[in-house]
């Protein structure tokens, strides 16, 4: 089972959608954020996966994890920054109560 | 003592085990994240699911990006999650609704997209071969220093730039209160 590419692929899939459903689903701005990085992880987890099971790929997913790592933590930073910002503003961490610019 | 070739009363190799162990962790506590009602606990279950994908990649022969995911995500994400959290919950927040109105469209599409995800993994063929390739760190090192210097210097880059942002956004007006 931990010899095929698909398991690890089909595992990704999983947690890329237990991501989504957090992401569309929670009130909370930072439970958004958290199921954004499991999305991101995801995603790091398939790319892994294909450099260790296709020969041509080897090395440069490594390389490329590397980069989406690097961008994850940018995205972070400034994700956590922007929703600390706008709790100053409004008092509250809960996205649905952001409705000020509702018609 | 030497360690058995395969586990003991089960029979599976320890590297099927393993990944069977870490997949289980890492879905149950990536579903606890999503579904806690206590916002502290989603982000300790998230730093869970962190280690679990962390052992996942010393079993796909990657040692440097488990220990990569170890210090960012463990050592540095989640701790900037958790002093958000700190910085921003009120107390009425946990005892309220957790979810939005549209959590059970938002179920049903996460069901379907992990079907169609798992249908198109498994009915495409990748051209995989059925052992793993170890990443050699050495390699690596060679690679992302040579060949993809330019995006190494354009994440530094960014990294910079989304620090200098964040401190810009999170820090307090003067003379404001809050």
């Amino acid at each position: 089972m931990s010899h095929s590419l698909e398991a690890y692929l089909v595992l990704a899939g999983l947690l890329f959608a237990i991501g989504t459903f957090g992401f569309l689903a929670r009130r909370n701005a930072i439970s958004m954020l958290m199921a954004i990085e499991l999305m991101l992880n995801a995603v790091n987890l398939a790319i892994i996966a294909f450099g260790t099971f296709v020969p041509p790929l080897n090395t440069h997913a490594a390389a490329i994890v590397l980069m989406v790592l690097g961008v994850a933590a940018a995205e972070a930073t400034v994700g956590l920054a922007i929703v600390i910002a706008i709790y100053r503003n409004r008092r509250t961490p809960l996205v649905d109560e952001y409705d000020s610019m509702r018609g | 003592m030497a360690i058995p070739d395969t586990v003991p009363i089960i029979g599976a190799g320890w590297d099927d085990v393993l990944f069977v162990v870490f997949a289980g962790v890492l879905l149950g506590a990536a579903l606890l994240v999503v579904t806690m009602r206590d916002i502290i606990r989603c982000g300790l279950a998230m730093i869970v699911s962190f280690g679990a994908l962390a052992g996942l990649y010393v079993l796909l022969g990657a040692p440097l990006i488990a220990a990569a995911q170890v210090l960012i995500y463990i050592g540095a994400i989640s701790v900037l999650i958790l002093f958000a959290i700190m910085l921003t919950q009120t107390k009425a927040a946990p005892v309220r609704l957790v979810f939005q109105s549209q959590a059970v469209p938002a179920a049903v599409l996460a069901v379907v997209l992990a079907l169609v995800v798992a249908l198109a993994a498994v009915g495409t063929d990748w051209g995989a071969v059925p052992e793993r390739l170890a990443t050699a760190t050495e390699a690596l090192a060679g690679l992302v220093f040579r060949d993809y210097i330019l995006p190494f210097e354009v994440v530094g880059v960014l990294l910079l730039a989304a620090v200098v942002g964040a401190v810009f956004l999170a820090r307090r007006e003067e003379g404001a209160e809050g």
